[in-house]
């Protein structure tokens, strides 16, 4: 009875200590797994919970011949807005703001959606990043 | 040509300012250079397949793909600098002290330096797929590829690169015995940054809406968007209206940082006596 059980704690403390030494030797790759459940999970969450849907000012534009249409976006302050924004240039374009604080690349004759939530009226501008003589303001009064 | 020279000049710059501090953090660890020229490769492979499939990612979570997954790498870029920085915290000293260059030094500072190979990769990655999409749509609206665009593209290479340079000559002329902790607050600065940022791109996907107000607003001493204003962005996450979970998550990843190097450090008196005896 006591050798058999020796070998038992003896071969339990080997297999411990191979996983011990295999989780060593990943430590980095070890934190990729909880970084990704995490991505998921806000992903899901955002899957689940279309947040504030009904608060939110739903506005759209599109990009062609390298220019805003319409030019200019008008939204009432202190709410969440949604900017649909549609390409509809030959090439691919980043609708980025450095006022909002955003930046998305949109493929060719693809639609993105950015949210913004610019607390203070004023007029914010935003650009094709690509393509700067692509300008456009959102005013917020 | 100007167009391609400032984008990729622009990106470049980004990414060389993060490949200039891990060389700087890795100067005199044995077999540096393969991992961040590694890191340096699969940040551009992956650029390329991160723009081939930028329409199908796009599209992804209800059109939030970009985003989430921005946010996914960054966060990954942050735990691997948290993970250098304890690792660091507990066995920097005998690298940096006695530089052995034993089979075990080296195989355990290979263990640090995959951390950092990725958020190399990381970095080039996000940046070098703006670069290969915003080239490729010109080529494409082109018919192909022209001289200007290539030379552009080239001479913002160039110059971008040099900023990578200069970061790492900068950084090695501090003194060896300094240098240790300042590289260190520069990674934990830098992981805070990059949490920051991207509670940022869940902000802009509407994933996250919880204290969303701007806290403070500084564009009108120094705008983001200028040239220094990115620089500070990326070395130490300066925002100038960072929203109340950004600044939150940028204090928590701090601390979390500074206790997790506390509680792994190696005790000072314990190292001391085998140099004694």
């Amino acid at each position: 009875m006591f050798p058999n059980s020796f070998s038992i704690i003896s071969r339990r403390r080997e297999r411990a200590v191979a996983i011990a030494n295999k989780a060593s030797l990943v430590g980095p790759v070890r934190c990729i797994v909880p970084v990704l459940m995490l991505g998921m999970a806000f992903a899901f969450a955002a899957g689940s919970a279309p947040a504030r849907a009904d608060d939110t000012v739903q506005l759209s534009i599109t990009m062609k011949d390298h220019q805003f249409d319409p030019a200019e976006l008008h939204a009432p302050p202190g709410k969440t807005i949604a900017i649909h924004v549609k390409n509809l240039n030959p090439i691919v374009s980043e609708f980025e703001s450095s006022d909002l604080h955003f930046e998305k690349i949109v493929p060719v004759g693809s639609e993105g959606v950015v949210y913004v939530r610019p607390q203070q009226p004023g007029r914010y501008n935003f650009y094709d990043d690509f393509h700067r003589e692509t300008q456009g303001f959102l005013v917020v009064q | 040509m100007l167009a391609s020279l400032l984008i990729v000049f622009r990106e470049v710059f980004e990414a060389g300012l993060v490949v200039g501090i891990v060389m700087a953090v890795t100067s005199g660890v044995p077999g540096r250079t393969a991992w961040i020229a590694g890191g340096v490769g699969a940040g551009v492979l992956g650029a390329c397949l991160v723009a081939l499939f930028t329409s199908g990612l796009s599209e992804l979570f209800n059109g939030s793909g970009q985003e989430v997954f921005n946010a996914s790498i960054l966060g990954l870029a942050v735990v691997m600098l948290t993970w250098h920085n304890v690792w660091m915290s507990r066995h920097g000293r005998e690298l940096v002290d006695e530089l052995r260059a034993a089979g075990e030094a080296v195989a355990a500072g290979s263990k640090s330096l995959f951390a950092l190979a990725v958020v190399v990769a990381i970095a080039v990655l996000r940046e070098g797929s703006e670069v290969v999409l915003f080239l490729y749509g010109v080529a494409a609206a082109q018919g192909g590829a022209s001289w200007s665009m290539v030379g552009g593209g080239f001479v913002g290479l160039i110059l971008g690169s040099s900023v990578c340079l200069l970061t790492y000559l900068g950084l090695v002329t501090i003194p060896a015995r300094y240098l240790f902790s300042v590289t260190s607050a520069l990674i934990a600065l830098l992981a805070a940054g990059m949490a920051a940022q991207a509670i940022a791109f869940l902000e802009q996907a509407n994933i996250l809406t919880a204290l969303d107000e701007t806290v403070w607003d500084t564009s009108w001493i120094l705008s983001d968007s200028s040239y220094l204003g990115k620089a500070l962005h990326t070395l130490i996450g300066y925002v100038d209206q960072p929203t109340a979970m950004q600044v939150v998550v940028y204090a928590a990843t701090l601390a979390v940082i500074v206790v997790l190097m506390k509680l792994f450090s190696a005790p000072v008196q314990q190292q001391r006596r085998p140099h004694a005896a």
